[in-house]
């Protein structure tokens, strides 16, 4: 864990609004710049720049469909403040899905 | 997470999968399978094999875990060493240890990660009190993500 990365999270996430942006996406799942703005109480400029610097954090992740940005949380992001026993309690809760799948596409 | 000695802590997740032993073996051991679930790697079912999972760097991590394996009981029981690449000794050292037991139905399937230490779960070092509360807040969503 490097200080530089503590900072950058740090920093980016001192921000209220920016918090709750990251808060939101990570109870609520996938959302659109749009829906986000709705209830960010800022305007969607400022929302997108909000959301960029997150991104640049690693906290969240989008993607492009067609004019549409959809934006994401990222946990893995949290890596550098949160503990190791919280990371791969989500991990391993989430490959363990991922295997379930796999495993049921193998029968095909 | 259970406690499993005085000063480390583990991790388990446990499932019962409708399927057999011999298939939850086969995605747990060959390395290209492995890559579909777990991440990339150039994992050997041998015993002293050392080997990789690698994910996208993130910030303050390299995206590589270094691994070795430690036991291979076809069937029933895989082990390895899981670190997190760094070579200090601030970086995280456990073991997964994959058991799978044939029940009515399927396959019990159960994952230990052990060895984390006290100092594994203190990353946020040097900030003050009011870091450490958001921080604890993180932790809360970051536990709520499924």
């Amino acid at each position: 864990m490097h200080a530089a990365a503590e900072t950058l999270l740090f920093k980016t996430l001192a921000d209220p609004t920016r918090r709750a942006l990251f808060e939101r996406l990570a109870r609520e799942g996938e959302l659109t710049v749009g829906a986000l703005t709705r209830r960010a109480g800022v305007s969607q400029p400022a929302v997108s720049q909000h959301l960029e610097a997150l991104r640049q954090a690693g906290l969240v992740t989008n993607r492009r469909d067609g004019r549409t940005a959809h934006y994401r949380a990222t946990p893995r992001g949290l890596v550098p403040l949160t503990n190791w026993l919280a990371h791969y309690g989500v991990f391993w809760r989430e490959r363990f899905d991922r295997l379930e799948k796999l495993l049921k596409e193998m029968d095909q | 997470m259970t406690d499993t000695a005085a000063s480390t802590q583990s991790i388990v997740e446990e499932r019962l999968m409708p399927h057999p032993p011999v298939k939850v073996w086969r995605a747990l051991t060959q390395s290209t399978l492995l890559a579909q679930w777990l991440m990339p790697n150039d994992f050997k079912p041998e015993v002293g094999h050392r080997f990789a999972f690698r994910s996208q760097p993130q910030p303050g991590w390299t995206g590589v875990t270094n691994c070795e394996v430690k036991i291979v009981e076809p069937l029933r029981r895989l082990v390895y060493s899981w670190g997190d690449g760094s070579e200090t000794d601030s970086g995280l050292k456990t073991v997964v240890t994959w058991t799978l037991t044939p029940e009515a139905g399927g396959t019990r399937v159960r994952m230990e990660q052990s060895g984390f230490r006290p100092q594994d779960e203190a990353a946020h070092r040097g900030a003050g009190y009011g870091w450490r509360r958001l921080v604890a807040g993180l932790e809360r969503v970051a536990g709520e993500l499924q």
